[in-house]
């Protein structure tokens, strides 16, 4: 059985430009923080469970959408489902959640929640997602595992 | 004020630690976590030395170990559906039981203060009562499915068989055993918290109950008999417990699990933050209204989350704690 996809004909945005690297970010004697820039990076690439777009080619996620504080160790990440109904929102908030579980020292909390008021089931899908016990249940599920890993792989 | 001293950190684990428990004695204890890996730890002069290790039992994360309270069994209850018995009747620790029956991730385990009831909670909503019914053999006495969601604490009553429960449905849940049919029944629910209920502990008289939440908030709970002298109203059952107290601004982050030391009154508290902070009832607190003051806040305890709270049954001031950075700590509670 083939499924369909929630959202057939998703909006299609141009992909940002890439980062430049500053000669300051290469000189290892410089105390350089890590900022929102670069936190996007780590999730612009994620994929799209149904399509083969970049969660940014769908403005799923945005650089405007993610906060750090260094000081605290807090990053937040909101997302934009392309529809209300998606079913998907549960697996593309834990995709950027592993990933930056992942790539991220461990010093930080990282915070992945729907952008509000653009999904239907917005508040149990945040729940879900800040749950870490029922996320490390689920990092257990090799099934589901490999899913994340094949939307985080970028191409 | 008082001060928490850090007495040793124990590293071994990979990855998360979930929980540890006191042996009854409180010269041993046991850990568990994300490695699937039980380790038993026993006090050798002034340190705590690993000297036993329990593989084996469980295919995924070891999620909570509760010692019985004759201290001869040790349960574990995991992310693998089921719960493991272990006993060293033989002269070494060996799993000798396993309780099988919920779906899915198993969160919970307690043991009565009979040591013959022993309870679990897990994802599938449900909270089981299962009776010791003879050497390694466990019935099932109940499931009761009065949650919605998933259930993350099971804690035993200090004195009697009544049986109270902490889920993702943001409620906490009392039960018993009706004497007329011996059926279990849910006696009470607990409505205030906002967010997910993760600890629960009982004073030790049992007549209070101290819960925490994701909504970063602990609460305190009294229960009122129907012959109570505050005028509370109680139809048609024996007892209604009622929020007295809700400790709230303290915490920045979810608080995973409390502790309320049955020698000195004081509560402990993990949190998501990374501190470990402890409460004290003020000297003229009105028990139907207490007063509860933060007396210990230790940053940084942790690099990480702190999971689990403990305090040494013995009544020596020793708390023990874990935490995702993989680490296990021995404090003492310094007041003055």
């Amino acid at each position: 059985m083939t499924k369909t996809a929630d959202n057939v004909n998703p909006n299609v945005y141009e992909k940002g430009s890439e980062r430049e690297v500053t000669s300051a970010e290469l000189d290892e004697d410089v105390l350089d923080d890590i900022d929102e820039r670069e936190i996007f990076d780590l999730i612009r690439n994620i994929n799209d469970p149904e399509h083969p777009l970049t969660l940014e080619e769908l403005r799923v996620v945005e650089q405007q959408n993610v906060f750090i504080d260094n000081k605290q160790n807090l990053v937040r990440v909101y997302f934009t489902p392309t529809i209300p109904h998606c079913s998907m929102a549960t697996l593309i908030g834990l995709s950027i959640r592993v990933q930056l579980l992942r790539a991220l020292p461990s010093r930080f909390k990282v915070t992945v929640e729907i952008s509000e008021g653009t999904h239907m089931s917005e508040h149990a899908v945040n729940k879900q997602l800040a749950d870490k016990e029922r996320i490390a249940a689920a990092l257990e599920n090799n099934n589901l595992v490999q899913i994340i890993n094949q939307c985080i792989a970028s191409s | 004020m008082a001060k928490l001293e850090m007495l040793q950190t124990l590293t071994g684990h990979k990855g998360i630690v979930w929980n540890a428990s006191w042996h009854p004695h409180g010269k041993m204890f046991a850990s568990c976590g994300e490695d699937k890996i039980i380790k038993l730890w026993n006090k050798e002069g002034e340190k705590w030395v690993m000297k036993t290790v329990l593989v084996d039992g469980h295919q995924r994360t070891i999620r909570e170990v509760a010692w019985s309270p004759c201290g001869n069994f040790l349960a574990s209850a995991s992310f693998d559906g089921t719960t493991a018995i272990w006993d060293k009747k033989s002269g070494q620790f060996e799993c000798n039981a396993t309780l099988e029956g919920h779906e899915n991730e198993v969160k919970s385990v307690a043991w009565s203060p009979s040591g013959q009831l022993l309870a679990t909670c897990g994802r599938d909503k449900s909270v089981w009562v299962w009776e010791v019914a003879g050497d390694d053999e466990y019935v099932c006495e109940a499931v009761l499915n009065a949650h919605n969601q998933d259930v993350k604490k099971v804690a035993w009553h200090p004195s009697s068989d009544v049986l109270a429960s902490a889920s993702y449905d943001n409620t906490v849940k009392l039960y018993k055993e009706d004497q007329l049919d011996s059926d279990w029944a849910c006696m009470a629910t607990l409505h205030s918290h906002e967010s997910t209920v993760w600890g629960l502990a009982f004073d030790k008289t049992g007549k209070r109950l101290a819960t925490c939440s994701d909504d970063k908030t602990v609460k305190i709970w009294q229960e009122y008999n129907a012959d109570n002298q505050e005028g509370v109203i109680v139809a048609d059952r024996d007892s209604i417990w009622k929020c007295v107290c809700t400790l709230s601004g303290y915490h920045t982050r979810c608080i995973y699990d409390i502790a309320w030391c049955h020698t000195s009154g004081l509560i402990a508290t993990a949190s998501g933050d990374d501190i470990i902070r402890v409460f004290k009832e003020a000297d003229n607190s009105d028990p139907n209204a207490p007063q509860f003051d933060l007396i210990c806040t230790k940053l940084n305890a942790h690099s990480r989350d702190v999971n689990c709270v403990k305090w040494n049954p013995s009544g020596n001031q020793e708390l023990i704690s874990c935490s995702d950075d993989g680490e296990i700590k021995i404090w003492k509670l310094i007041e003055d």
